[in-house]
């Protein structure tokens, strides 16, 4: 194919200005930090990493973070296929409000979840009787990274889920697939990559959160405490380095796991699709299945 | 005249016009979190004496936050002409950079801490739970609400209060000050972010059966959730909590201020900032203030940090850096 002119400079401005802009935003800051935390020897890096409460911290933090992108990709998925394949009154409405943990101020977001899910809150004086105790808990924990991580999961699996041709479907329901076969074989590894990323946007947004965690959290050491608050607490002693080193783990750890996820998503595009962006008719899963389309 | 002498002309005056104006003197003071409600009653009553005694005009800006993240960005180059902060260390700290005397202690009378103010528990209405002292804290299903006892002021302050009142008892040392601390520690079922989340966990959410905070914060509970909502019980033995000032030498050199901000922090021992301090709840230095407003301060035995502890200097390693007292409470779980 030829290459046709490009809408915007050149190839050589464009990757000058891409390195000069990731550079500035991510690479010196990380690399300052990783600078900042080369200060220490092996030996006291691996001791203040492997703290009895750092790990305890690591757990509570990824731990929760995974299990709030879960539950927002099987939950964030069924929203977004809602809002794209139905019509009802107030559609709009409830579109708009995916959108509400973006813009409201995480404090304000950790208040309220508190308020709510305490044991007076309008949500936890009926959860109590029951024992289920989810203000001041990990699961308190959990509730708030769901709430912020959820339009991630939403948003990014919309666009897909409008692009899947329903003619696709209708030719999977007259060859005599069912409507769990036609879900499998076909909507699913479609919109797969994107629920990756959108797990994956979800899963690194909750990591990092703060300040709706700390509210809900309860702070309890070995218990409900997240690696920031540890990090937090570290730079309180104006202990800098301690707090570099619990924040490269955390960068380490964060990137191993967008590295497997990633390899997930590479691997699922091409079982199922041909070049990235394709979003063609699947391969035929047997061949003796003769009918062509 | 020509068109470039015009020019020429114009661009002098503008140039020259900001110096005919009087250049009004400002000042920041930055000070902790909740010191917020003080300073604004405090500036306009300094603003109105300076301008009675030298005729002019001054200009105060305020920036309030975490005093340990105050102090860091004052380090970092804010550019404060006075801190005011709630506990020696943040400024030690500053000392240590170069950036405050380091006798900055006894640049100023009391301390250089124009108020104090101890830590009291507060209890529901009719104190059902008969909670009379720290001791009380340690009894077994009592849930004791405080603010993250390692990284707050406040929760470090009540924290050093319990230790202290264990080390006076009758057979006291640091292990048992520990077992004791611990012990309340555990009957905690949460640790707030901050003052203010405690108090609103205790009083709001209905949490817990007793809070430790500070003096001053029984007042602000009052006016915001009423007076019959809760009773403030006097511990027979507290901490006493000083709220150190200091001078940021670089910056008033470099702005020309240090008469200013001197007169500014001076101000604070003053009958009229004494005053304010009463108002605000704070116990002021002057013993006539005091006296006069002796039905809101009623009397406590109080010991200082210096004289149980050694100073913040020695506490702070000792308790709340990594591998401290609160650590080691922890590890033994």
């Amino acid at each position: 194919m030829s290459r046709r002119s490009d809408v915007l400079p050149g190839f050589r401005l464009g990757l000058g200005y891409t390195l000069a802009y990731l550079s500035l935003l991510v690479l010196i800051p990380l690399g300052g930090l990783l600078l900042a935390g080369a200060s220490m020897t092996a030996d006291q890096f691996w001791t203040i990493a492997t703290d009895p409460r750092a790990l305890a911290s690591y757990r509570v933090t990824f731990g929760a973070s995974l299990a709030a992108a879960a539950i927002n990709a099987l939950f964030g998925f069924i929203v977004a296929w809602v809002l794209v394949r139905y019509a009802f009154p107030g559609k709009r409405l409830i579109d708009s409000l995916v959108d509400l943990p973006f813009a409201l101020p995480t404090a304000v977001a950790g208040i309220t979840l508190a308020t709510l899910y305490s044991s007076n809150g309008w949500i936890g004086q009926f959860l109590e009787p029951l024992g289920i105790k989810i203000a001041f808990t990990p699961l308190g924990i959990v509730v708030a990274l769901t709430f912020i991580s959820l339009p991630f999961v939403v948003r990014t699996v919309q666009p897909v889920i409008e692009d899947i041709e329903t003619e696709a479907e209708e030719a999977a329901a007259s060859l005599g697939a069912s409507r769990w076969q036609t879900f499998v074989r076909i909507i699913f590894p479609a919109v797969f990559p994107a629920l990756l990323t959108g797990f994956t946007l979800a899963f690194a947004r909750a990591i990092g959160e703060f300040g709706s965690v700390i509210f809900i959290a309860g702070n309890m050491p070995m218990i409900s405490e997240i690696t920031p608050l540890l990090i937090i607490s570290k730079l309180d002693q104006y202990d800098t380095p301690g707090a570099t080193v619990l924040a490269v783990v955390m960068l380490v750890i964060s990137f191993l796991l967008l590295l497997a996820i990633n390899a997930l998503q590479w691997w699922s595009v091409h079982r199922y699709q041909g070049e990235p962006g394709e979003l063609g008719p699947p391969r035929p899963v047997a061949a003796t299945t003769g009918a062509a389309a | 005249m020509s068109s470039s002498l015009r020019w020429f002309i114009g661009l002098v005056v503008t140039a020259a016009a900001p110096l005919t104006f009087a250049a009004e003197v400002a000042l920041l003071n930055v000070s902790y979190d909740v010191a917020r409600d003080f300073y604004k009653d405090y500036n306009p009553l300094f603003q109105k004496f300076w301008k009675a005694k030298t005729g002019e005009s001054i200009a105060i800006k305020q920036s309030h936050a975490g005093s340990t993240k105050q102090v860091r960005a004052v380090a970092d180059g804010l550019e404060a002409d006075v801190v005011t902060m709630n506990q020696a260390t943040d400024v030690d700290f500053l000392a240590d950079k170069g950036m405050v005397a380091k006798d900055w202690t006894r640049k100023f009378p009391g301390n250089a801490s124009p108020y104090t103010s101890t830590m009291v528990l507060i209890v529901r209405k009719g104190n059902p739970k008969a909670i009379k002292d720290w001791s009380d804290l340690a009894r077994p299903g009592i849930q004791v609400i405080l603010p993250h006892p390692k990284n707050t002021g406040n929760g470090r302050y009540s924290y050093l209060a319990a230790w202290g009142y264990a080390l006076k008892q009758p057979g006291g040392n640091d292990k048992t000050a520990q077992e004791f601390v611990g012990k309340i520690l555990r009957n905690a079922p949460l640790f707030a972010a901050g003052g203010r989340d405690a108090t609103t966990t205790f009083m709001q959410r209905k949490i817990g059966d007793v809070l430790a905070t500070f003096e001053c914060e029984a007042e602000l509970i009052a006016r915001e959730f009423g007076r019959g909502e809760f009773e403030v019980v006097y511990p027979t033995l507290s901490v006493l909590t000083e709220f150190p000032v200091a001078i940021v030498d670089p910056v008033v050199d470099r702005k020309g201020t240090r008469k200013h901000a001197t007169a500014y922090l001076e101000y604070l021992w003053s009958r009229e900032g004494q005053e304010n301090a009463a108002q605000n709840y704070l116990r002021p230095r002057d013993a006539e203030v005091l006296k006069k407003h002796a039905a809101q301060f009623p009397s406590i035995r109080t010991f200082t940090v210096e004289e149980v502890f050694g100073g913040w200097s020695r506490a702070f390693p000792a308790h709340f850096k990594d591998g401290g007292s609160f650590d080691r409470i922890y590890a033994a779980k």
